[in-house]
């Protein structure tokens, strides 16, 4: 079993000697490789500072606050409008998500639950579900039986929340040109037309969740980060709009909302995780999460559940007996831009 | 205490008196800084999607003008080197104004990066110690670190020198000089840092490339010390702050190195990108001649190479270049074309064509370009404040009295 796992999940690029060392290890623990224990201690390491830096943040904050949120607080009557308020406070002066308590999380949802309810009246199921043990998640697309028919990117749209002004989309379906192989250049990602058209092929591209994702490294506050189920995930409320990992991103596989993200409120999915599909704001960064609020709770991502064709395969990377391994183990898998060494969990193959 | 409160009182006091055509001069940056605000009320209003940037060029002018000031602020300190460390007393005036430049340009900068920013309410999420600051991995917080620092440096060693001057008494070089050191190492590394930003991404293939920092390092002796030049131009025709020919040629010469070093490296990554050109390369063909018909930058590029190369020919020439007007000309010809070719030259083609090819151009939208002239003027303000005040106390138009 140990075998297999090396085969489709090696950081090969690199450092080959200190892997083969660390991977003595058993079973599942086995998959991280040398780059992941470098997350887990400076993870660690960051939650030690950081619970200093909350209580300094929070006494300075206080202390600073404390006039002006009453002032705010005696000029506004009514007790929504008070809570409002205070709420908004408390969000403003609140910490990493990534560092944060199992407390703190818990305070933070009901506040955002909480705020969300006096805004509109309804109630949504914010989700704070950590990462299921001896689970990576992982994902393989079958260029064969692509159409292009685009109803993954209707149902990511629907899913996540995604603003409908500006029509953000996730997931990028490239019509390529028969014989010319996977030629990204000529081929076209905002067709409008009839599909599948005579002479074409599809291919669709998202966030690939890396391995060692060079996105991750650049953000200056740490508000993007690898969950420990290889989800690369973003705190909305921590990032600061930089877009310096839109840069680093060698996959177009980051969103920002350049103006507020508007949802109409009968459209919301109210099923939200704090990482997933809740709703963002003006100036943060978001991308394709995987379908977090659902895939944590056993369901596929909507994309996959919403492809017609079959193409998309989802799963568990660390199940043997999961679809996504049958094909990693059957198929000719092979991945996109390999040579930056940033090790995607997404595969591609024909038939 | 008590020195320093008559010392901000004169200042004030000599700052807002002046010549009819300074205060023109104010009244026009003024209002500019204020067209600059309310365009950036509207960005905060409405978001970034009032500007020209989109999810394919995600960086644009502010970025830009960010990238081409560090290399001004970096490069105004190289003129402490001589002056300081090697007693060469031409230097010595210019020192001052480059310092105030260099402080003037940091200011910039800053301004640039905030008005970059998605949630600049979420901005103390960086600051060390009470947010959460990925250092060492992130190379935006080495430029924190090394901005902040500079700009330390370039406020605390004039302020030393001049706070002694207005007191009648000579500053001690034993205090200084360390610090005139630390700043000139600084001064490369910030500029350093800042192409590390870029060429680390493995992601964009137009920055990814180990030229890039010592180019920014020639084109930033270039550019800075041709502000400069124009600056003591200037200086030396408004004020009666004297400042010799010898002076203006010395840097001159370090202008000149710096072109031609720069040119040379513009011939090898030419020839890189062109003369077998790869996949790598598509960025470098939208630049200089475009692609699949889109060439907005065409234009831009050229016109910045032949300033370039134009200033440098007459730069090269010490006929040409002993003669001042024709020297003032040359730099400010060199300073706009290094500002269109390490500005939006260098930063948006890195965007186009994206990631899977596709080409969306860019253009700054008018709040953009509001905004960053505000930021322009902004600088100029504040140098033409540090200017006037370090001149009148080296003067000793100001001084102080018990």
């Amino acid at each position: 079993m140990k075998k297999h796992i090396k085969k489709w999940f090696s950081l090969d690029l690199n450092d080959k000697k200190k892997k083969d060392d660390q991977c003595g290890c058993s079973g599942g623990g086995c998959n991280s490789g040398p780059k992941e224990t470098k997350d887990g201690y400076n993870q660690v390491f960051d939650v030690n500072m950081n619970r200093r830096q909350a209580f300094k943040k929070l006494t300075a904050g206080l202390l600073i606050g404390a006039g002006a949120a009453n002032a705010s607080c005696s000029v506004t009557g009514d007790d929504a409008s008070k809570e409002k308020s205070e709420i908004e406070w408390e969000e403003y002066f609140k910490g990493n998500y990534k560092l944060m308590s199992d407390e703190e999380r818990d305070n933070t949802v009901d506040r955002l639950v909480r705020s969300y309810e006096l805004r509109t009246g309804s109630k949504v199921n914010l989700s704070s579900k950590d990462a299921e043990p001896d689970v990576l998640f992982g994902y393989a697309f079958n260029i064969s039986k692509c159409q292009g028919y685009m109803d993954c990117v209707n149902a990511c749209v629907e899913e996540n929340n995604q603003d409908r002004d500006s029509q953000m989309q996730y997931i990028r379906i490239h019509e390529m040109n028969d014989g010319k192989g996977l030629n990204f250049g000529e081929a076209d990602d905002t067709y409008y037309h009839e599909v599948p058209a005579a002479g074409h092929f599809y291919m669709g591209t998202q966030c690939f969740h890396c391995d060692n994702p060079p996105c991750i490294e650049v953000c200056p506050v740490e508000a993007t980060w690898r969950e420990k189920d290889g989800l690369v995930v973003i705190d909305y409320d921590w990032c600061i709009g930089c877009r310096y990992c839109m840069a680093a991103c060698p996959y177009d596989g980051r969103r920002f909302n350049w103006d507020t993200p508007e949802v109409p409120e009968v459209e919301v999915n109210k099923n939200q995780h704090y990482l997933g599909n809740r709703l963002r704001k003006k100036g943060v960064m978001e991308k394709c999460t995987f379908c977090i609020q659902r895939t944590r709770n056993g369901k596929n991502p909507a994309c996959v559940e919403a492809c017609p064709t079959g193409s998309r395969i989802f799963g568990n990377l660390l199940d043997p007996e999961s679809e996504i391994r049958w094909v990693l183990e059957n198929k000719k898998v092979f991945r996109l831009k390999e040579d930056l060494g940033t090790e995607p969990k997404f595969w591609y193959f024909m038939d | 205490m008590k020195v320093f409160k008559k010392l901000v009182k004169d200042s004030i006091i000599h700052m807002t008196y002046g010549r009819r055509s300074y205060h023109i001069w104010m009244a026009v940056l003024t209002v500019l800084m204020l067209v600059g605000m309310f365009c950036y009320s509207l960005q905060l209003e409405h978001g970034l999607s009032v500007t020209g940037m989109n999810d394919r060029v995600s960086w644009g002018l502010y970025i830009s003008n960010f990238t081409f000031l560090v290399g001004v602020a970096a490069a105004a300190v190289m003129l402490v080197l001589p002056a300081y460390i090697l007693k060469d007393i031409d230097f010595k005036q210019a020192v001052l104004i480059g310092e105030g430049l260099a402080v003037a340009a940091l200011f910039m900068c800053l301004a640039f990066v905030v008005a970059d920013m998605g949630g600049p309410a979420r901005l103390w999420h960086i600051i060390p110690f009470i947010g959460v600051f990925n250092f060492p991995n992130s190379m935006l917080t080495w430029d924190v670190l090394v901005l902040n620092g500079y700009l330390f440096i370039n406020l605390s060693i004039p302020f030393y020198i001049l706070y002694q001057r207005y007191q009648g008494k000579t500053p001690n070089p034993k205090i200084y000089i360390p610090g005139v050191f630390i700043s000139v190492f600084w001064a490369v590394a910030i500029h350093l840092v800042t192409a590390f930003l870029y060429q680390g991404l493995q992601a964009r293939p137009f920055w990814n490339n180990a030229l890039l920092g010592p180019r920014f390092l020639a084109s930033a002796f270039a550019a800075g010390p041709s502000l400069i030049i124009i600056a003591l131009a200037i200086i030396r025709k408004f004020t009666d702050f004297k400042i010799e020919d010898k002076t203006i040629k010395k840097i001159a010469l370090v202008v000149t190195v710096a072109a031609q070093i720069n040119l040379i490296m513009l011939i090898s990554e030419l020839f890189k990108e062109f003369y077998a050109p790869t996949h790598h390369s598509e960025s470098a063909y939208y630049l200089f001649f475009g692609l699949h018909g889109k060439a907005r930058l065409v234009p831009w590029i050229w016109t910045a190479i032949t300033m370039n190369v134009t200033a440098t020919i007459i730069l090269t020439f010490h006929k040409l270049r002993n003669n001042l007007n024709i020297l003032y000309f040359a730099c400010a010809l060199l300073f706009i074309g290094i500002w269109i070719e390490k500005g939006f030259g260098l930063i948006v083609p890195g965007f186009i064509p994206g990631p899977w090819g596709k080409i969306v151009e860019y253009f700054p939208t008018l709040t953009e370009i509001g905004v960053t002239i505000g930021i322009w003027a902004m600088g100029a303000f504040i140098f033409s404040i540090l200017a006037r005040t370090g001149i009148a106390i080296e003067l000793g138009e100001i001084k102080f009295k018990k």
